[in-house]
């Protein structure tokens, strides 16, 4: 690790005041669970931390009917809240899918939404270009070792993936971010946070150094009171997906009224698959109707040469989950 | 303000880059907790803060200035072993050992877990009160902590003994 400075803010103002003043090379530390991995590795050489632990860790209802969740909740408290557990159910199984119950206790809201990517090229300062870690370098996993990367929304400079499963349920619950900059606060559709690479994969947010993420705001969504998330990985616990679903649908007289879905595992960001949401809205709840709306999103797909089974796998776990979730919706069954 | 392990008072490293598990191993002597792949992957570094399982390797001391840290060596000693240090020792809970403080450190807070209702990727009902905890459900919450030994067996038989009343062993397979 290289040396750094270590401050610790009690308040957002503070946080981002401390941080103005330490420009450049300041980062935000959460619960450390990436940044201090990345650290060692050096592959991030921060020269000052401002850890931002000390900021909310409340979860409040709003006026609206959705809930406030301050920025440095815990993974493991967001999963156990009441309110999550029972109007955002994919929510709190999307946290417990991810990691293991160590990191969930240590890791924050704010710091698994700004997680870096488990790409081994990225990780591997030694042994590999990486455009993400030195940009302009090059990508040694677009023509490498490429089962875990995108199918969707890569560029030719990067085709990292997200790792976050949290972020799959926060894009799919149309979530709002809320930011203290040094220019004031201001506030961010979840979906508009993480960027696509381009040529600058460098950038995973479109945040400017110094914004901090204070809270994340959910929506009232009464469909997500039946909501589902499942995960498909090489073992049955503490591995990052291959292909992650979210989904809540609300179905009436046999049509499809409402419908949230994201996917994980598929794509440089949390991936909001619109097309498939449209395909799907007034139409009937049948499994081809399903299949349809999956392979209008998929269509987009371009796999490298060791992931083209995430197309698939991703078009099966789509109908499967909304399969799912329309079948307990005719059974009469609540979340 | 200092950070208290095992119930004595230390003062925090005057560099802020040394991890929690270096301060326990290097600074205080501490050594059964455990480096493993100091990535956060193996979970043999496990110990508990304020109850809470977390990975040492990858928490830096100076986060956790005014916390309670506790460590195997704060669990039981010799002869007074935590009953479930017993239990692994009665159910071949180990080979090697190097998993093992890890382990317990960590079962010890997932029961804690289980008794406050927080879920698993296994839990079937959000909505439930009590989880059911069979013993897949119990390997689910031991899946941070590997042992290349493969005593996971004993380790579950150990656990399951250890808690009855919060693990109903069996139940669910």
């Amino acid at each position: 690790m290289t040396p750094f400075t270590y401050v610790r803010a009690t308040d957002a103002q503070t946080a981002v005041r401390l941080a103005d003043s330490r420009h450049p090379g300041v980062r935000y530390l959460g619960g450390g669970t990436n940044l201090v991995d990345l650290m060692r590795e050096t592959v991030e050489r921060p020269t000052a931390l401002v850890d931002v632990t000390g900021l909310s860790n409340e979860i409040t209802e709003t006026d609206g009917g959705g809930l406030l969740i301050g920025a440095a909740v815990r993974n493991t408290a967001l999963a156990e809240h009441r309110l999550v557990r029972s109007r955002y159910p994919m929510l709190a199984r999307a946290i417990v899918a991810g990691a293991s119950p160590q990191i969930r206790n240590m890791a924050t809201v704010a710091g698994n939404i700004l997680q870096r990517t488990r790409c081994a090229y990225f990780y591997d300062q030694a042994g590999s270009r990486c455009n993400k870690r030195e940009p302009g370098q090059g990508c040694d996993a677009i023509d490498g070792f490429n089962r875990m990367h995108a199918i969707l929304g890569a560029s030719p400079s990067c085709v990292a993936t997200h790792p976050s499963d949290m972020c799959v349920a926060l894009a799919a619950l149309d979530a709002t971010v809320h930011l203290n900059t040094a220019q004031g606060e201001r506030r961010l559709p979840f979906a508009d946070l993480h960027r696509l690479p381009g040529d600058e994969p460098d950038r995973d947010t479109v945040l400017q150094p110094g914004d901090l993420i204070t809270a994340v705001e959910l929506p009232a969504l009464p469909l997500a009171a039946r909501s589902a998330y499942r995960k498909v990985r090489d073992r049955s616990s503490y591995a990052f997906a291959l292909v992650s679903v979210a989904a809540a649908l609300a179905v009436e007289n046999g049509t499809v009224t409402d419908v949230r879905l994201a996917l994980g595992g598929v794509a440089p960001k949390p991936w909001r698959p619109l097309a498939a949401e449209r395909a799907l809205r007034g139409q009937p709840a049948t499994e081809a109707v399903f299949r349809a709306a999956a392979a209008a999103e998929l269509a987009a797909a371009e796999p490298l040469r060791d992931n083209a089974f995430k197309v698939e796998l991703a078009q099966r776990t789509i109908v499967a989950v909304l399969g799912e979730l329309a079948e307990n919706g005719l059974a009469g069954g609540g979340a | 303000m200092g950070i208290t392990v095992n119930g004595t008072a230390v003062e925090l490293p005057d560099d802020p880059r040394v991890s929690l598990l270096d301060l326990l191993r290097d600074g205080l002597h501490l050594s059964g907790t455990k480096k493993g792949c100091d990535q956060g992957a193996c979970g043999a570094c496990t110990v508990l803060v304020d109850g809470q399982r977390i990975l040492s390797c990858l928490a830096l001391a100076v986060q956790y200035e005014g916390r309670s840290v506790t460590t195997i060596e704060g669990l039981g000693a010799d002869g007074a072993l935590h009953p479930l240090q017993q239990a692994f020792i009665e159910h071949d809970g180990f080979q090697c050992g190097y998993c093992t403080p890890g382990q317990i450190c960590s079962a010890v807070a997932m029961i804690e877990e289980l008794r406050r209702g927080v879920p698993s990727h296994l839990t079937v009902d959000l909505a439930a009160a009590a989880i059911p905890c069979s013993r897949d459900e119990l390997r689910e919450r031991m899946s941070g902590n590997l042992c290349r030994c493969g005593a996971h067996n004993g380790i579950m038989d150990a656990i399951a003994t250890t808690y009855p009343a919060e693990t109903h062993p069996g139940a669910a397979e």
